[in-house]
Formats: C-alpha cells, sequence, structure tokens
C-alpha cells in the first residue's frame, strides 16, 4: 500500500525555533494525511509547535555534478561578506 | 463502589491499549505503525491515572501494577468491544471509532463531574482522545469511500461489531450510585455521531441486532483470558519483578 503513496518531506518548527527545519520524509496519500502522519511520526517527543508538509515531487534541488559551476565560483569573493567596513565604536550590537 | 467505576475506565483503557499495542510492528504502513502505537500508549498513559487513583480508593492494599496485572478476569470490567480481536486493519479502525465516539462523550461529561481526581484525567485525556477520534473518523471515511474491498472489509467490520457497541451506552449499577455521568444519557449522541460518519463513509448503518453486555460487571468473552495470560504472564511467573 504505502509504496503507492507518494512521498512528502517534512519541516518541524521547534518549540524555540523561528524557522521550520527538515526533518525527514514519509509516505501519505494526501496532504491531510500528510500531516497527520508528520504529527504521528516526528513530533511525538514534543519536537515542534508547527508542522509543513511539501510533496517531494515538488521540491526542485540542484544538480550535484553541477556543483562546481554552481558553488565554486563564490570562493574567492571575500569583498561579499559585509566585514570590510568600520564599526563606530558607539554602535551596539552590530 | 467507586473504586469498581474506575477500575471500570481504566481496564477499558488497559484492555484496548494492549490490543492496539499487538500492531506493533505488524502494521500495513510504518507511519500508521507508529500513529496507533501512540494512541495504544495514549491509552496506557490515561489507565495509569486511573489505577493509580483505584489504588488510592482501595487505601492502597493494591498497588496500580497490582490492579492492572494481578485481578482474574471476572474482576475486569472493560467493555466487551475492547477486548475483541484486531481482526484485519479495517475490523481494528471500526472497533476504535466506535469506542472514540464514546471516549469522547464520556471525557467531556467527566469534566463536569464532582469528583476532581476524574475531572483532572478526563481534562489531560481530552487533547488525546479527540486526537483519536479524528483519526479514526478519517480512516472509516477513506476505508469507507474507498475502494470497494476497503469498503466491503469496513462494512463487514461494521456489521460484526455492531452488537458489542450497545455496551458502551448502559449504565452499570456502580454508575448509577455515584455522581458520574451515565452512558446512557448520551445513547442518542453516540448514535447521532456514528450515523453521521458512517453515512459520510457510504455504509450502512446495521440494523439492530443482539446486544451483548456484560463486561463492566466481569462477565467477558473467551478473548480476555488469552489477553490477560499474555498481559500477566510476567508478574505471575516472577511475582514482584521490575524493570
Amino acid at each position: 500500500m504505502s509504496k503507492d503513496w507518494p512521498l512528502w518531506e517534512v519541516f518541524i518548527r521547534s518549540r524555540q525555533g523561528l524557522d521550520h527545519k527538515h526533518v525527514g520524509s514519509l509516505h501519505a496519500p494526501d496532504t491531510r494525511m500528510a500531516m497527520e502522519n508528520a504529527r504521528d511520526v516526528y513530533t511525538r517527543r514534543q519536537e515542534g509547535v508547527s508542522i509543513w508538509v511539501v510533496a517531494s515531487k515538488d521540491i526542485h534541488a540542484s544538480n550535484p555534478d553541477e556543483a562546481a559551476q554552481f558553488f565554486d565560483p563564490a570562493e574567492d569573493k571575500v569583498y561579499r561578506h559585509p566585514t570590510f567596513y568600520n564599526v563606530p565604536d558607539d554602535i551596539e550590537h552590530m | 463502589m467507586k473504586q469498581d467505576y474506575v477500575l471500570h475506565l481504566a481496564d477499558t483503557h488497559l484492555i484496548l491499549g494492549q490490543r492496539l499495542g499487538e500492531w506493533c510492528g505488524h502494521n500495513v504502513v510504518l507511519e500508521q505503525d507508529i500513529a496507533m502505537s501512540n494512541i495504544a500508549l495514549d491509552l496506557l498513559g490515561q489507565c495509569r491515572s486511573l489505577y493509580q487513583y483505584a489504588a488510592e480508593l482501595g487505601g492502597n492494599k493494591q498497588t496500580e501494577d497490582q490492579l492492572a496485572f494481578l485481578r482474574g478476569e471476572r474482576q475486569y470490567k472493560n467493555h466487551l468491544l475492547v477486548e475483541q480481536p484486531n481482526g484485519d486493519f479495517a475490523f481494528t479502525i471500526a472497533r476504535q471509532f466506535f469506542f472514540d465516539v464514546y471516549h469522547q462523550l464520556l471525557c467531556e461529561e467527566l469534566v463536569k463531574c464532582s469528583d476532581k481526581q476524574l475531572q483532572a484525567i478526563a481534562e489531560k485525556s481530552l487533547k488525546e482522545v479527540r486526537y483519536h477520534l479524528t483519526w479514526s473518523s478519517e480512516w472509516m471515511i477513506r476505508l469507507g469511500d474507498g475502494t470497494t474491498e476497503s469498503h466491503q472489509r469496513l462494512q463487514t467490520a461494521v456489521n460484526e461489531l455492531w452488537m458489542w457497541t450497545h455496551e458502551l451506552t448502559t449504565t452499570a449499577s456502580y454508575e448509577e450510585a455515584l455522581d458520574v455521568p451515565r452512558p446512557s444519557d448520551f445513547k442518542a449522541a453516540w448514535h447521532a455521531k456514528v450515523s453521521a460518519i458512517l453515512k459520510e463513509a457510504t455504509l450502512e448503518i446495521p440494523a439492530e441486532s443482539t446486544k451483548q453486555a456484560g463486561g463492566k460487571e466481569g462477565v467477558h468473552t473467551e478473548h480476555l483470558g488469552f489477553i490477560l495470560s499474555e498481559m500477566q504472564m510476567m508478574q505471575r511467573t516472577y511475582p514482584g519483578m521490575t524493570w
């Protein structure tokens, strides 16, 4: 039965967290059961207060074969980090 | 008297929890294996509070463990419905659904009763029970309004279990005598809720049939003995054994 069910990716926001983090995947026939299965499988130890489920087929991932052209060019662009500014002494919390 | 009532509640939770636990590792899909085990554990958690209270009412002559594991079959007061075997998935879902409708109605009444302890237990249980009912209602609709086979299997389960549901809304003598909810008072509400879901699930509501009862007074079907022998084996073989 479950092998006919589509795969879903589950994202949970923890009590202290501000963002939903990917925690795993599961099988379910539709969004409603995906949500309930996520509740049963991934929040039974109080892991979260909010759940997102996304059909895995709707997630488009970058291709590992293209990793070099995607990510390597950023390696030598240190000037993209905002670390070259002189912050005045009386500015706090920076 | 009150101890009888609390034991009746506790036993029903314990036996159904044990039945659901039998699915652990054998369920149809991993996700539902966990869902069903969660419900089983909710019921066990609830029965622990109830057994602790029953022990207290009995003057602490027996502990919660002794009450759960060392009584004989005739001393158990659970509903006959919950001791019925799991059957197939549809059978377990139908049994759970019939129970959950009753359980939610009961908890909603118990939170208003004069006994503070029962009130507190019911309040805590209610959140869990609402989810159980959502879960089992949805499965009723999915299977009933699903494929020809799922519909037929669930209809069979509903028909076969129907005669055990009567007892859910009967009032035992110990309930008459106490200031606790009388299940016969929510018979109509139980029927209304069950009928609505059966209708949505495109299932036939069974005609009035034989009405089986007796569990609440300690008269059980042959199944309970087998459950107890499995459940009590450790305590009876190694008395006083702990983890």
